[in-house]
């Protein structure tokens, strides 16, 4: 059920790769975990993040988690939609994005996980 | 019961229980038990030692008058303060609503955007203001903050001496002059300051954010009426003490303090914060916003660790509040200042040096001291109390009980002692300059301008109050929390005015019938911890953690092992155990439990071993917060002390323990006692609490200690709370307690409680598995239900059973703690059979509605557990779309056709209320829409 064009952290993010810039979400996995999100703590753009940093929180009525970037960067977008619509996440969670980063090291993807072993990670 | 249960005997059942190796032998040796006729007798002749004098003393305590239209409704009504926090809001509305109307007038006086429910005092309040200075502005690296020198002494050292446990440089100084340093991350100042003077807030709060730091500010409530408020002059944080808001002095507490703050800062806030949400039919409806803030989710990462507020305290001053209204107010506030206006006039005639150019209830005043040293004879001789910061120094506060008579006697104590003063018949208007004066609006919401009348208010008080289910209307029966009786005969002391009237910093020879209670309560409380000495400082279980733990640093100090901060703690423990840890600037290391929910003794001694030249303590709570006596606990903690460290325990459950067993029997160094739980205090409704520690004999020279009176040890830490011995006042109910149950009184409590644990088992375990039980397949005073069997087989979850037994008139027991999908339940002592039964008979129709469920006889969706609660709008509407019908609804079983208690709303939304964060009364339109919907 993972989509095989994402590649996903230990951490239960996912992050899509286009040229040197990747998305970032969390996966429906951790939205499933979380239940109802309430908030999104997002980084400023402009912000420079390294693999396996916290960039922002996430938090659902009894549970508040840690974001980490996947990959190393610069974040370039940020998805404000989220602060009015958190809720996005737990309905789409692998199309509701919350960062874009251009990443600096694009090597630094051979340490994420494929769909298949995500999948077997959460199951 | 005991035929139920399988035991011969209560003492048989307890034997069964309690491991032999920390058993107590002999019985406690405390006076023999009082009846409440002699006890209440004799607590008059020890109230008469206390001496109720005119205290104009200020240090943000300040005499007042509790309305008797609140005094006798709400804060001498069990319906107001036996009730539990309000986790179970749909049975909370009523307190709720006062709650968010406290929230409202804070918000409003202070010229914030959102405050929070209450906080212990405001001592800790400001603490908790640098904290969230602190989370908001600190980047990695140093941290500066700037404390006026003109804070109140002991809010000064509580602040500073929890900053430093953050790592952050403190300076002392004037913020409006000195140079700011660039690593500033806030500052903390106070007005009305020290000295009673009016504080030009709006260039500090410029200078401040100038350099990228935020403001902090101290104020008086009653001050806000009248000058311009903080939150108008660019304060990011305010805090201070709503005590004289109709909250008697209690010579020292229980009072609410306040915290406001912006709204972008709200997730930093700490504490409880009220928000508006909706029910599952839409409706208004309150509840708890932004839990995941707090320690029992975020632990160690929370933002205090704080979990309680002043609930009942808090309502109170917010129904002084509504009861005034803001014209009420502000002539409260207008007449308080005429007051001190005409007195400085008078004495700055007859050539006194009053030194505060502006003020608002304060005058500074210095003379020679022999001057003062005259002052204060002729003062006493009329049994006034004034402040004396130094020998050559007064300082005068006055208050709204101050009339004219009052007023001729100040002015004949300082005409006695020095130049002669006449009393002129109105003021000028010296001391608060025009442009301070207040001319913003404030409290406009109706609900703050339509309750002026006795009736209206008696009215308004009894309609919020049916809303709440306490321990007036049935058994709450929640795990960890022990609501037992909060007798009559220990509450009537309370409000008597010999307690109710004393300044918390009144000279002890006018409060020698409190320190008499005070020692007796201390002898009482070592005795049955078996820890001979006692601190009655903390004002919360939590602040007691706190107390305990930098106790315990202190120790390590002492003898050159500063460096031990290393602190265990099992998977098991309350969430603030962490959160206190991190307040104490200690490292937090978890210990794993077992499947069977103890400790594993194993993973104890291999990090005990790995951290041993870093182990300052372990924190552990017993029996343990599964409801087990862990029969290796006196291993548990050998091994820590094998490895140099203490041993902290966590008070929660010691309602299992007085007379059975003690604290010092498993081998524990420090414990604090939640007095609201095992020692009757009430919970109030979400606070207050009381949370005492004691500790053994090498610990007790590092016992709190206050700038302002004598107490603690003699290497004494700082103050953990604003009052010397906190909330002064109820630990009468804990003394009541001790005193009219004596030692066979308490150990038979402890026995009942356990015995009426093991009768819910005994009656439930074939309808839902009981998670943990110890030896001979007993629980303590407390069992945990397990619900995850019963959700995967049906969808029915332990939230629908806790929302379904407000449909058979209980709250519901403690969800989801300590273990996620599960339900606990500690029925106490105080508990009669007949309640026990109706709660057990209410269980097991909830679970033949679990097992319809599950055979198809009812729909997995559309069933009376999904939709519970019930109020009775929904039930008796016209429409009805439910498969089941309205009598299964409302009356599951027949006992309630006797006595139903009705929700008021249906589930409520909580993730609503979190997305769409309201934090005060909603506009006045959002009522009319709902009556028109």
């Amino acid at each position: 059920m993972y989509p095989t064009t994402l590649k996903y952290t230990k951490d239960h993010e996912w992050v899509k790769l286009d040229a040197a810039e990747a998305t970032v979400g969390i996966t429906d996995f951790a939205q499933s975990q979380l239940g109802d999100v309430v908030f999104v703590e997002l980084p400023e753009v402009g912000r420079e993040v390294k693999q396996g940093e916290m960039f922002g929180t996430i938090e659902s009525v009894k549970a508040v988690s840690e974001l980490f970037a996947p990959l190393s960067g610069v974040v370039t977008a940020v998805n404000a939609d989220l602060g009015v619509h958190p809720e996005q996440i737990n309905a789409k969670p692998h199309e509701a994005w919350m960062i874009r980063i251009q990443a600096s090291a694009p090597a630094e993807a051979d340490n994420l996980l494929d769909a298949d072993a995500y999948t077997t990670l959460t199951t | 019961m005991l035929r139920v249960i399988g035991a011969p005997t209560l003492s048989a059942l307890t034997t069964s229980i309690v491991p032999s190796d920390i058993r107590r032998t002999e019985p406690l040796t405390l006076p023999e038990a009082e009846s409440e006729a002699a006890y209440l007798d004799r607590l008059r002749t020890v109230a008469a030692r206390n001496q109720v004098w005119r205290s104009y003393m200020g240090l943000g305590y300040h005499d007042t008058h509790t309305p008797a239209v609140i005094l006798r409704n709400v804060f001498e009504n069990p319906g107001w303060y036996t009730p539990y926090t309000p986790y179970q809001a749909e049975i909370a509305q009523g307190r709720l609503e006062s709650l968010l109307n406290f929230q409202t007038m804070v918000s409003e006086l202070t010229g914030m955007e959102v405050a929070n429910a209450s906080l212990l005092d405001e001592a800790t309040a400001a603490a908790e203001a640098v904290g969230l200075i602190l989370r908001v502005r600190r980047r990695s690296g140093p941290a500066t903050v700037v404390v006026s020198d003109r804070v109140f002494p002991h809010v000064r050292e509580v602040l500073v001496s929890r900053a430093a446990l953050l790592d952050v440089t403190i300076i002392t100084g004037d913020p409006a002059t000195m140079a700011l340093p660039a690593d500033l991350a806030g500052v903390y100042v106070q007005s009305p300051d020290d000295h009673g003077a009016l504080v030009n807030l709006a260039p500090i709060a410029a200078r401040v954010h100038a350099v990228g730091g935020l403001l902090a500010v101290g104020t008086d409530l009653l001050a806000c009426a009248l000058v311009v408020p903080p939150g108008e002059q660019g304060a990011d944080v305010v805090v201070g003490n709503a005590q004289r808001f109709g909250v008697p002095l209690g010579y020292g507490g229980p009072h609410a303090a306040f915290f406001a703050t912006r709204s972008s800062f709200v997730r930093q806030a700490p504490g409880r914060i009220i928000g508006v949400s909706v029910d599952a039919h839409g409706r208004r409806a309150y509840r708890m916003a932004l839990q995941t803030r707090e320690q029992h989710i975020r632990r160690e990462k929370a933002t205090s660790n704080i979990c309680t507020a002043q609930a009942l305290l808090a309502n109170i001053s917010a129904f002084y509040g509504v009861f005034h209204g803001p014209d009420g107010l502000r002539a409260i506030s207008t007449r308080v200042h005429a007051h001190t206006a005409r007195l400085a006039e008078a004495l700055r005639a007859a050539g006194w040096q009053q030194t505060n150019a502006t003020f608002f209830d304060t005058l500074h005043i210095t003379a020679d001291r022999a001057t003062i040293g005259r002052l204060r004879e002729s003062s006493e001789r009329r049994q006034i109390n004034f402040r004396y910061p130094g020998a050559d120094i007064v300082q005068v506060a006055l208050d709204e009980t101050v009339d004219e008579s009052d007023l001729k006697d100040v002015l004949a104590c300082f005409t006695e002692a020095g130049p002669n003063a006449a009393l002129l018949t109105a003021g000028e208007a010296r001391g608060l300059p025009a442009e301070m004066r207040r001319t913003s609006p404030f409290m406009t919401h109706p609900v703050f301008n339509a309750h002026h009348s006795e009736t209206e208010m008696m009215r308004y008080i009894r309609q919020l109050e049916r809303k709440d289910l306490g321990l007036d209307t049935a058994m709450i029966p929640l795990g960890s929390c022990t609501m037992k009786l909060n007798a009559a005969a220990e509450m009537l002391p309370v409000t008597w005015p010999q307690f109710s009237r004393l300044h918390p910093f009144v000279p002890a020879s006018q409060a020698e019938g409190y320190h008499q209670i005070f020692r007796e309560l201390e002898d009482a409380l070592a005795t049955i911890t078996g820890l001979p000495a006692v601190s009655l400082q903390p004002n919360s279980g939590a602040q007691g953690e706190f107390a305990g733990l930098l106790v315990i640093k202190a120790y390590h100090g002492s003898r050159g092992e500063a460096h031990r901060d290393v602190v265990l703690i099992p998977q098991s423990a309350h969430g603030t155990n962490p959160a206190s840890a991190a307040m104490a600037g200690l490292h937090v290391v978890i210990v794993a439990c077992d499947e069977r929910g103890n400790i594993e003794i194993d993973d104890l001694k291999t990090k005990a071993a790995e951290h041993r030249d870093k182990l300052a303590c372990l924190m552990v709570t017993y029996p343990s917060t599964h409801g087990v006596f862990e029969a290796g606990i006196r291993e548990v903690c050998a091994t820590i002390h094998e490895h140099g460290g203490q041993v902290y325990m966590d008070g929660a459950n010691m309602n299992a323990q007085v007379g059975v067993t003690s604290p010092a029997a498993i081998g524990a160094d420090v414990c604090h006692l939640n007095l609201h739980k095992t020692f009757a205090i009430p919970h109030g409704g979400g606070g207050p609490g009381m949370g005492p520690i004691a500790v053994a004999t090498h610990l007790a020279p590092f016992l709190p200690g206050h700038p302002l009176a004598k107490t603690g040890g003699t290497h004494a830490i700082a103050p953990v709370a604003a009052a010397p011995w906190g909330s002064a006042s109820i630990l009468l109910i804990s003394y009541g307690y001790i005193r009219m149950l004596g030692a066979h009184g308490m150990t038979r409590a402890t026995e009942v409680a356990m015995l009426n644990a093991n009768y819910i088992k005994a009656r439930l375990a074939a309808s839902f598995p009981v998670l943990y039980t110890g030896a001979h397949g007993r629980v303590a005073h407390e069992l945990i239900f397990d619900l995850r069997p019963s959700k995967a087989r049906t969808g029915v979850d332990e939230q629908d059973v806790a929302k379904r037994l407000m449909d058979y008139g209980f709250h519901a027991p403690t969800v989801s703690f300590p273990v996620a999908g599960t339900l606990m339940v500690e029925p106490t002592e105080s508990e009669p059979k007949e309640e026990l039964d109706r709660f057990c008979d209410a269980m097991m129709a909830i679970r033949a509605e679990i097992e319809d469920v599950a055979t198809g006889r009812l729909d997995r969706s559309d069933n009376p557990l999904k939709h519970a609660p019930h109020p009775a709008t929904d039930v008796t509407a016209s429409d009805w779309p439910h498969s089941y019908s309205r009598e299964q609804a409302a009356y599951p079983v027949p006992g309630l056709r006797a006595h139903k208690f009705w929700p008021v709303v249906s589930r409520i939304d909580n993730p609503h209320g979190d997305r769409n964060l309201m934090c005060a009364c909603p506009p006045i339109e959002a009522y009319e829409d709902e009556l028109k919907a």
